[in-house]
């Protein structure tokens, strides 16, 4: 699996907070209009600036914060392809992986790209490049039952076609 | 080699050894969920493609974050929740009953040694009774409602021990505020972190819960006190076979290691934008401050608001400061009033309401204005977490947080409870 997008830099302890102020999750369960408010309190007129297959790449601690499931589907549902960040938080990257949005824990990763920079990423093979720079970083594949699950696009379209 | 006790609570599960980094399915004993994360659970539920509750004898609704409901929005996802519940089955405690982390160990009978997760990540408060509890997003959640199971990773652990007792003037906020700033918001990240040490037992149930809750903050899975006299008093033991489970082997394996002396701790607040950014609260002296919050399921307890009576007593809420007081479940408030302590907090000018998580996440109740300091008891000082992202939060005990309001400035609370 193949995920090629261009990059926003975002800094460490990203928290659930800014990825989806919790207010707008008492007004609506519609993900297109939560869509609107991503990353809102970190910079609002990023959400705007977003196209569909966008790479984040991030620092420490992403995720970090509520256990609300809204946070990766909102940025999943704003058109970010992928994540790659120095590391992540624990319930964030579980729920990241439920619904199907690739989450990569790359050391330093941060350091080797500029806002803009294209990003390539090859699940299968554990390797994020800076098409931009071709320098290129190693992680540990998934093991088999996250990759399909990552494949089919969630938890919920896998159990579809393994059930 | 020994094991810790997250290793043996595995091991009283699964009737078998583990080891850190091992994958294993573990039956939930129970699960709960809220008006915030409830709804989106119900969705994923049904995209699971699951159509029966596997046992609603084990899963718990709360409506607490937005409660009672502020808005049609809110109104029509908690309309979601109590519709899927009657179909289902599955016991729901309504608007008023209090905050889910302190509800569900009130009316239900908590066992040592159980599982319970809970779709919203302070489920870890429920550790100080002995137990695995941790939070979970709302797909987990489903998959539970529909297996009655679910996957873990079995955490590393820290060790933190505790001795002496601590102070005047200085609470378990305190403590949990001066871990977090030494380890960092992602310091015990993945990990079980374990409390022990002879000064475990100086602290209330209360206490405890506040410290497990804030675990969280720095990453870990959760956090788990052991078992002794003061757990005995809030838990059912009727079945328990091995207390032995509940204190580590003394060569277990610790991935960390922490040790403090409660009568060395100093008030202590966590500054905006990130609660480890930990100072003493000597160092912030004087700050101007527009509104107190005394409350949410980290110092929403009877012995926070009485801590907080005993020093607005002395001299009230400063005129121009709003201190909102909030008890954490419906029996803490009925407590407090039984006991004159909500009389004292009305007295002195606080503002009293029936329990809702409100301020804590910004939903509805005492939004902050733009340029806007609080205090608050709470756990999270996020950038825009009380509803503007323009305000400022500083996190403390109720002690500091009750001195700060009688002064409308930030205050040592060692200066109201010097004779104590
Ligand atoms: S009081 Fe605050 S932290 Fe606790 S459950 Fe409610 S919103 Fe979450």
């Amino acid at each position: 699996m193949i995920i090629r997008g261009r990059v926003w830099v975002l800094g460490d302890h990203i928290n659930t907070d800014v990825i989806i102020p919790a207010k707008y999750k008492f007004r609506t369960g519609d993900f297109k209009e939560l869509a609107k408010h991503v990353f809102e309190d970190l910079d609002p007129t990023l959400a705007s600036k977003i196209s569909k297959g966008d790479i984040i790449i991030a620092g420490r601690n992403f995720g970090m914060g509520s256990s609300r499931e809204h946070a990766p589907r909102v940025i999943k549902e704003a058109g970010i392809s992928a994540i790659v960040a120095c590391s992540f938080a624990r319930i964030f990257f579980r729920n990241a992986i439920n619904v199907g949005l690739p989450v990569i824990e790359v050391k330093e990763v941060n350091k080797s790209f500029k806002q803009g920079d294209v990003a390539m990423i090859d699940l299968e093979k554990g390797i994020v490049r800076n098409e931009t720079t071709m320098i290129e970083m190693k992680f540990s594949p998934y093991p088999d039952f996250i990759m399909n699950v990552m494949k089919a696009g969630g938890l919920a379209a896998y159990r579809k076609t393994h059930l | 080699m020994g094991e810790t006790i997250v290793q043996k609570l595995f091991r009283s599960r699964l009737g078998r050894a583990v080891k850190p980094g091992e994958i294993v399915v573990v039956d939930i004993d129970l699960a709960y969920a809220h008006d915030g994360t409830g709804p989106l659970a119900i969705d994923a539920f049904h995209e699971l493609g699951s159509n029966r509750v596997h046992d609603p004898s084990r899963i718990r609704f709360v409506i607490d974050h937005a409660s009672p409901s502020p808005n049609e929005g809110a109104s029509n996802l908690q309309l979601k929740l109590r519709g899927f519940a009657k179909k289902n089955s599955i016991k729901i405690y309504e608007v008023g009953e209090g905050i889910c982390h302190q509800v569900i160990p009130e009316n239900e009978s908590l066992k040592p040694g159980m599982f319970i997760v809970g779709a919203d990540s302070h489920t870890v408060t429920l550790g100080a009774f002995s137990l695995f509890a941790t939070g979970i997003g709302s797909t987990d959640f489903a998959e539970v409602m529909t297996s009655g199971k679910l996957w873990f990773k079995v955490p590393e652990a820290m060790r933190i021990t505790l001795n002496g007792c601590f102070k005047p003037g200085v609470m378990s906020k305190d403590l949990i505020l001066r871990i977090i700033g030494d380890v960092g918001a992602d310091g015990a990240t993945y990990m079980s972190t374990e409390f022990q040490g002879e000064g475990v037992r100086t602290l209330s149930m209360a206490s405890r819960m506040t410290v497990c809750n804030m675990v969280v903050e720095m990453g870990a899975k959760n956090g788990v006190f052991p078992l002794d006299e003061e757990t005995m008093k809030h838990v059912d033991t009727s079945s328990l076979k091995d207390k032995s489970v509940f204190k580590p082997d003394e060569d277990a394996e610790y991935a960390m290691n922490l040790s403090y002396r409660l009568d060395e701790l100093e008030p202590l607040v966590a500054a905006p934008h990130n609660v480890d950014n930990v100072k003493p609260v000597k160092e912030l002296e004087g700050l101007e401050v527009n509104q107190v919050f005394i409350g949410s399921c980290t110092n929403g307890r009877e012995e926070d608001f009485e801590i907080a009576a005993r020093i607005l007593s002395k001299k009230g809420v400063k005129k121009g400061v709003r201190c909102i007081a909030i008890p954490a479940s419906r029996r803490v408030f009925l407590n407090l009033l039984r006991n004159g302590i909500i009389d004292r907090l009305v007295s002195a000018g606080c503002t009293v309401t029936h329990s809702t998580c409100g301020p804590c996440l910004g939903v509805h109740f005492g939004i902050l204005g733009s340029g806007e300091v609080a205090v608050s008891t709470s756990n999270r000082n996020f950038k825009g977490r009380m509803g503007n992202p323009e305000s400022s939060i500083y996190l403390a005990s109720p002690a500091t947080a009750a001195a700060s309001a009688a002064e409308g400035v930030i205050t040592d609370p060692r200066k109201f409870t010097g004779g104590w």
